[in-house]
């Protein structure tokens, strides 16, 4: 069962923050000031794909929730965030984002330490 | 823009981690198993830790959001993974769980890897930002 719930996390978290990274590099820059997060929560409720986003996320919440009922946090925590790798990736051909040396690098560096703190 | 970037760097790295500690303690505080019913997520949401925890997380996302708008998803991701090492310090400290050598090896890869890919860029894409 753990596995199921973390493959729901990951996957929901690799598309919702696909569709986040998307829209708000569109939207322009955000603060989140008092002004800022009233204008944040306006660009949201303008924008469908963020509004997807969140559904995706809402469904990672769930399955995160469940998943560290049953794991410890030192678990779940790390092993959710095995989605980032396949993120990175994903940022390179859909998002078209320069994935250079130095952060590649430091992304697989990142992923290293994760899978040791997940053991 | 690169302070601006990091302030927020610095309170979703906050807020994630405490908000994720307040979660996990009212869940495992929690008398009722979760599953796929909705009725016992909503009560659990009653409980004062659960319902600070998600407070705290929906700041967080909209912090990252924000970050979002001014960094790349390739640069956030790596870097706002020191998080992670915060999350374990506090399972320790505070929910009692082990954290062996291993993890703190963990641990001192990832500030290595977040230090690397914090040198880098923060914005590579081309201005997409739509005409009002």
């Amino acid at each position: 069962m753990k596995w199921i719930l973390l493959s729901i996390v990951v996957t929901a978290t690799a598309l919702s923050d696909l569709l986040q990274s998307h829209e708000m590099k569109r939207a322009g820059e955000q603060s989140v000031d008092a002004r800022g997060l009233a204008r944040l929560l306006k660009t949201i409720a303008m924008r469908r794909y963020l509004l997807l986003s969140i559904v995706c996320l809402a469904i990672s919440f769930f399955a995160f929730m469940a998943l560290v009922q049953a794991e410890p946090l030192s678990f779940a925590v790390p092993a959710s965030a095995s989605s980032f790798i396949l993120e990175t990736v994903l940022a390179k051909l859909v998002l078209k984002e320069d994935v250079g040396l130095r952060r590649g690098a430091g992304a697989l560096l990142v992923l290293g330490g994760v899978m040791l703190l997940a053991r | 823009m690169r302070f601006r970037t990091y302030s927020l760097l610095g309170l979703f790295v906050f807020l994630r981690p405490v908000g994720n500690l307040s979660l996990a303690w009212g869940t495992k505080h929690f008398p009722q198993v979760l599953s796929w019913n909705p009725v016992v997520y909503l009560r659990a949401m009653v409980d004062p830790f659960v319902a600070l925890g998600i407070a705290m997380l929906i700041l967080s996302l909209l912090t990252r959001l924000a970050l979002l708008s001014l960094a790349d998803l390739s640069f956030v991701l790596p870097v706002t993974a020191i998080g992670y090492v915060l999350a374990t310090l506090f399972g320790q400290m505070f929910l009692h769980e082990a954290v062996t050598i291993q993890q703190w090896m963990g641990s001192v890869l990832i500030f290595v890897g977040t230090g690397l890919v914090g040198t880098t860029p923060q914005n590579t894409t081309p201005n997409s930002k739509e005409s009002a």
